[in-house]
């Protein structure tokens, strides 16, 4: 995709918040394009759901400006709502009313016509499996079953771009999961942009294409997943150790010119090869043609926690 | 205006199936059945005085009147439906929620209340209904037309006056972080003004609480005997003929009351609309 066809769908400039003299969020410049899922990634209290409210209107910026499809969060709020749906951390409904009640208090508060209403509200409910329990008050409905109803709640809405603030904090592995696919696959085919904060690593990076990490109220770093790599450590994603019974710089040379390795260190009988993909196959062919015997190869892979952790030490 | 009419429909719904409003309303109508039946029968005992027979029904009765539960219950009416409207959903979450649909701040907070009055005024309706039909039942003389008038004054006068306790109330649920905090002010509030009634009932310092403001005002719409409110010479109290005041005259008297309690209601709706406009949603 060339820039020309992409649509900015969050633009913040300069965005600041101060609260009682601290700085939460401090001069952030964030941009994400439309059709994104987004990792909003950083500790609590790194000023991530302070940016979100910002984005939607609900708290003014101290100075900068935040927009949502051109629109201007703080001047326009009722235009950007109308666009952007929210999932808060801690996820509220009316404990005494049913699932679908809830839901359909908010298809109406957006102004859908009552055939509307029922029509959306059954088929949210069904896309996030909660069909059986329409009519039964949210107070009976366990964490996970809020989490998903949250879901069903945007689903009702069909934003252009929704905000989920840890959308995975509190709920089981097996319901992470659940919870993870939900997002991508609605993503994908309501062609929705997703922003999703997050101070879990793994739950992010397993749907986000694009990262942001922010601390103490500054994005530190921000881009596509395999740049960030690329970037933190000044070279590639993966690391192989090769274990062979004689190293000779013939076989390093031989390495060097594969596609794809970055660089060689020899460490006692121990090769580390740094580079952009699994290059395994490749290597061993080349320590075979280069009269080298194999005894062993491991490889590994940075992790987005190794890139995430170097950010925080660093912050 | 189409949230507020999606948030009123809604927080009237939420009043009206509501245990907390079911328990009022059984309180409310007990009390209007016990002091009617009390005064209906001692209005056949006694009097046959040919005006204002049926005014009497509200007014008589011992030891409480029908207009005494109103004065002292009304108020408890209006803080159970608003002491949680505004700090319940910050507690639950579900302001943040509602808030990021779009609908107007203010309509949130304007839904609440027009909620909140429309079902002051059908319980206080429905129960000046009950109250004038059991009556005509059981005394058997009509309400002349002025009767009705000055029943219709009060009645409206009344839900001013729940209105007011009710923007109290939901002023206390805009201020106060926790449930139980607004709950006990607002009900610490109405202790205060209902001893101070008890206390102060005749000195004219105590027409700036609103229980003595509301129970001079209804007096004198629904006594038309009353004659004025202030202290008045003896000289002077000599040349008054005992006779009941007209409708226009009897509201000659209690117009300043009108007024102050409007403002009240005002004022207090006002400050809670403008703390809950300039609020911020925080992330903590």
């Amino acid at each position: 995709m060339s820039e020309l066809s992409t649509q900015l769908v969050v633009e913040t400039v300069d965005l600041t918040k101060v609260y009682d003299g601290n700085k939460v969020v401090d001069g952030l410049n964030l941009r994400v394009e439309e059709g994104d899922i987004f990792g909003f990634l950083g500790p609590n209290g790194a000023g991530k759901t302070t940016t979100i409210l910002m984005l939607l209107g609900l708290t003014e910026p101290t100075s900068g400006m935040a927009y949502i499809y051109g629109y201007n969060s703080t001047r326009e709020p009722l235009k950007v709502k109308r666009i952007s749906g929210y999932v808060p951390e801690r996820i509220g409904f009316y404990e005494d009313l049913t699932a679908s009640y809830n839901l359909a208090y908010t298809a109406r508060l957006n102004g859908l016509s009552e055939e509307l209403v029922r029509k959306r509200v059954g088929e949210s409910l069904g896309v996030v499996g909660l069909s059986a329990v329409a009519d039964q008050m949210v107070g009976t409905f366990s964490r996970g079953m809020k989490q998903r109803l949250a879901i069903a709640d945007l689903l009702v809405k069909t934003p252009k771009v929704a905000f989920l603030d840890e959308p995975t904090s509190g709920i089981d592995p097996e319901g992470v999961n659940q919870m993870l696919e939900l997002i991508a696959g609605i993503a994908r085919e309501q062609r929705m942009t997703v922003i999703l904060s997050s101070h879990q690593l793994h739950h992010v990076q397993r749907i986000c294409n694009r990262v942001g990490i922010m601390v103490k109220g500054r994005m530190v770093v921000e881009g596509l997943l395999d740049q960030m790599g690329r970037e933190a450590f000044g070279g590639g994603q993966f690391s192989i150790e090769v274990q062979l019974t004689e190293i000779t710089s013939g076989i390093i040379d031989r390495i060097k010119q594969v596609d794809g390795v970055v660089g060689v260190d020899r460490s006692g009988d121990l090769l580390l090869i740094n580079c952009l993909e699994d290059l395994r196959p490749q290597i061993a062919k080349a320590v075979v043609d280069s009269g080298g015997s194999l005894v062993e190869m491991k490889i590994q892979s940075y992790a987005l926690e190794d890139i995430y952790m170097k950010y925080l030490t660093e912050a | 205006m189409q949230g507020l009419i999606t948030i009123f429909w809604k927080e009237l719904a939420d009043h009206f199936t509501s245990w907390r409003f079911i328990i009022l309303f059984a309180i409310v109508f007990i009390a209007g059945l016990i002091t009617t039946y009390v005064a209906a029968q001692s209005i056949r005992e006694t009097v046959i005085e040919t005006q204002f027979c049926f005014l009497r029904l509200f007014t008589t009765g011992a030891p409480f009147s029908f207009l005494f539960f109103v004065v002292v219950l009304v108020p408890i009416v209006g803080i159970i439906l608003g002491f949680d409207a505004i700090n319940s959903e910050k507690n639950s979450g579900t302001l943040s929620r509602l808030l990021s649909q779009p609908v107007y701040r203010d309509a949130v907070i304007n839904g609440k209340f027009l909620a909140g009055v429309v079902t002051i005024a059908v319980m206080l309706t429905g129960i000046v209904m009950l109250v004038a039909g059991m009556g005509l039942r059981m005394i058997g003389v009509p309400p002349s037309s002025e009767e009705v008038i000055r029943l219709i004054v009060f009645l409206a006068l009344s839900i001013v006056y729940g209105a007011f306790w009710l923007g109290l109330a939901m002023l206390f649920s805009v201020f106060f972080h926790r449930v139980a905090t607004s709950a006990m002010a607002a009900i610490a509030t109405w202790i205060f003004f209902f001893l101070f009634m008890l206390v102060f009932a005749d000195q004219p310092i105590s027409r700036i609480f609103p229980l003595n403001l509301f129970g001079e005002a209804v007096t004198v719409l629904l006594v038309p005997g009353v004659r004025t409110l202030g202290a008045i010479a003896p000289s002077a109290s000599a040349w008054m003929i005992p006779s009941p005041l007209s409708l226009g005259q009897s509201l000659l008297i209690v117009w300043p009351h009108l007024v102050s309690i409007i403002v009240l209601m005002v004022v207090c709706f006002a400050i809670s609309y403008i703390k809950f406009m300039r609020e911020e949603i925080r992330s903590t």
